[in-house]
C-alpha cells in the first residue's frame, strides 16, 4: 500500500540514525519528538540551546515544570548526569563543534545542501532562533521535513527561494516520502516510503537524484 | 557596611526606569526563566520608547492565558502597552503560530523596529557588551540575510562575521536564590540568558524565589557573582 510517513515515523526513521554515546540536539517542533524513539540499548545525550545536557523523553504537559523545558517549550524527563549552563555557554557547545549530531524542521533544502527553515512570506517578525549557529556549527546536520508543501510543490529544489539559515550545511534529508544523502556529487536517494516508486519521489524533487544501487523501502 | 540591594516590592526595585531606556529582559521563550514580576511592575510603570533585549517577543496576554498557569505573563504585555519602540532578539514572533502575538501585530503596522538575531550571536554579544570586548568574528549567518551591512572577514578559510557587543541601562533578571549581597543561583533550564545580561546593564535588577543570608549559598555553586547584581526583590512561590 502506498503511504507518506507521518510526522512520529519519520522522526522514528531519524532516531535510528542515533549513534551509541552521541549528543544530539533537536530542533523546534517536530525534531523534538525524536526523543522519544531512541533506538533501544543505545545511550545519547541531548543537548538543548536553552541550556540542558542529558535529558531524557520528554515530559507529562499536566506536570509541566516550567523550570526543566526543551527549547521547544515542552517538559523534559531528568535522567543522572543531567547539567544545566547559561545561553552563551550552550552556543559554545554548538558553534565550537561539540554537538554530534543535530536534527532540524526545514522549509526548503537545496541539493547543495543549503537550508532554509526560519523566515516565510508574509511573516517577517519570525526569527531564526537558534538554528543558525545549530547548521553552522553541527558535525553531522539532519534534516526532518514534509517531502512537499501542502499543493505539491517540492521542498527539495535547485535553489532556496526562502531566505537561508545556512549554506552547505545539510548531511541528510528525512522526509514522509524518502531519506536522502547530501554528497558532493549530489542528492543520493537511499530509501523510499512504502509502496512508491522512485520516478515518483523524482517528480516531486526538482534536483535529479542519484539512486543508490542498494535503494530500499523506509524500514521503520 | 555594604549598601543594601533588597527592595520591598517589584514596582520600588523598576522605579527609575526612564523613557528610551534599553533594557534586557531574561529567560529564553514564553516560559521559565522570565522575570514576570518585574515585567508586570515595568508595564504598570509606564516608561515608553523603550528597546527591548531579549531572546523572544512573548506572545501576549490573550495567547500566554490560554497556555500557562494562573499569574504568568510575558515580554508581549509590554508591546500591547504600547511600551516599545525597538526589539532585538532571536524570536520576535513564532512562525509555527498564527501572527497574532503582539510584537507581530505592531510590527506588521510598522509601529515597532525588529532586529532579529541568531540566538548563539546574541548571547555573545551580550556576553561581549559585559566583559569589555569590543565584538567578535563569528560563522554564524554568513550567506544569509544576516551579513547584510556586516564587516566580514576570512580567518583560516573560512568566512566569519563582525559582531558588536550589547549593552543596556537596566537588565530584569530572575534567578532562583540570591544572597543579600547578590549572589545568584539558578534553577534549571531558567538559566539561559539570565547571568549573561547580569553582565551586560549598568542596573541589574534581579527577582529571585528566595533571599538568604551570605554564606547560605555554597560558594563552588555560584553562578552570577555579587558585584554584578545591583537590586533584588524576593517573590516567594
Amino acid at each position: 500500500m502506498k503511504t507518506r510517513l507521518d510526522e512520529e515515523r519519520i522522526a522514528l526513521r531519524a532516531a535510528k540514525e542515533f549513534e551509541d554515546g552521541m549528543v544530539i540536539n533537536l530542533g523546534y517542533g517536530i525534531p523534538a519528538l525524536c526523543a522519544n524513539f531512541i533506538p533501544e540499548g543505545r545511550t545519547v545525550f541531548f543537548q538543548s540551546e536553552n541550556g540542558i545536557l542529558g535529558y531524557g523523553s520528554l515530559g507529562i504537559d499536566q506536570e509541566k515544570d516550567y523550570e526543566l523545558i526543551n527549547a521547544s517549550d515542552q517538559p523534559v524527563t531528568p535522567l543522572p548526569g543531567m547539567c544545566f549552563f547559561d545561553s552563551a555557554a550552550s552556543f559554545d557547545m554548538i558553534r565550537g563543534r561539540h554537538i554530534d549530531m543535530v536534527v532540524l524542521g526545514a522549509y526548503q533544502i537545496s541539493e547543495k545542501g543549503d537550508l532554509a527553515n526560519w523566515g516565510r512570506s508574509g511573516r517577517p517578525a519570525t526569527g531564526m532562533g537558534g538554528a543558525m549557529d545549530l547548521a553552522i556549527g553541527a558535525k553531522k546536520l539532519m534534516v526532518m521535513m514534509l517531502h512537499t508543501t501542502k499543493d505539491e510543490n517540492p521542498r527539495i529544489v535547485r535553489q532556496c527561494t526562502f531566505p537561508l539559515t545556512a549554506r552547505n550545511c545539510v548531511n541528510k534529508i528525512l522526509t514522509d516520502l524518502a531519506v536522502i544523502d547530501v554528497t558532493k556529487k549530489g542528492l543520493v536517494l537511499r530509501e523510499v516510503a512504502p509502496g512508491w516508486t522512485v520516478d515518483e519521489v523524482q517528480a516531486l524533487t526538482e534536483p535529479k537524484f542519484i539512486v543508490a544501487e542498494n535503494l530500499k523501502e523506509i524500514e521503520l | 557596611m555594604p549598601a543594601n540591594k533588597t527592595y520591598e516590592t517589584c514596582d520600588d526595585a523598576v522605579a527609575d526606569i526612564f523613557d528610551g531606556s534599553t533594557i534586557m529582559i531574561g529567560g529564553f521563550g514564553s516560559f521559565g526563566g522570565l522575570p514576570i514580576n518585574l515585567i508586570v511592575a515595568l508595564a504598570k510603570q509606564g516608561a515608553k520608547d523603550l528597546i527591548i533585549i531579549s531572546n523572544a517577543g512573548g506572545l501576549g496576554f490573550q495567547l500566554s492565558k490560554r497556555i500557562k498557569p494562573d499569574g504568568y505573563q510575558d515580554i508581549g504585555i509590554l508591546f500591547e502597552n504600547g511600551q516599545v519602540k525597538k526589539f532585538i532578539g532571536s524570536v520576535p514572533a513564532l512562525g509555527g503560530m498564527p501572527p497574532t502575538s503582539p510584537l507581530e501585530k505592531l510590527y506588521n503596522e510598522g509601529k515597532v523596529e525588529v532586529e532579529t538575531v541568531p540566538q548563539g550571536t546574541l548571547a555573545e554579544r551580550i556576553r561581549a557588551g559585559g566583559s569589555g570586548l569590543g565584538g567578535f568574528y563569528t560563522p554564524t549567518g554568513v550567506g544569509t540575510p544576516v551579513e547584510l551591512g556586516k564587516g566580514k572577514r576570512v580567518i583560516h578559510g573560512r568566512e566569519y562575521l563582525l559582531e558588536l557587543p550589547l549593552t543596556a541601562d537596566f537588565a530584569l533578571i530572575k534567578a532562583h536564590k540570591a544572597d543579600i549581597l547578590g549572589n545568584l543561583v539558578y534553577r534549571g533550564t531558567a538559566r539561559c540568558f539570565n547571568p549573561v545580561m547580569a553582565m551586560a546593564a549598568k542596573v541589574t535588577i534581579v527577582e529571585v524565589d528566595k533571599l538568604v543570608q551570605p554564606g547560605e549559598l555554597d560558594p563552588e555553586a555560584i553562578v552570577t557573582p555579587h558585584l554584578y547584581v545591583n537590586r533584588i526583590v524576593e517573590v516567594p512561590r
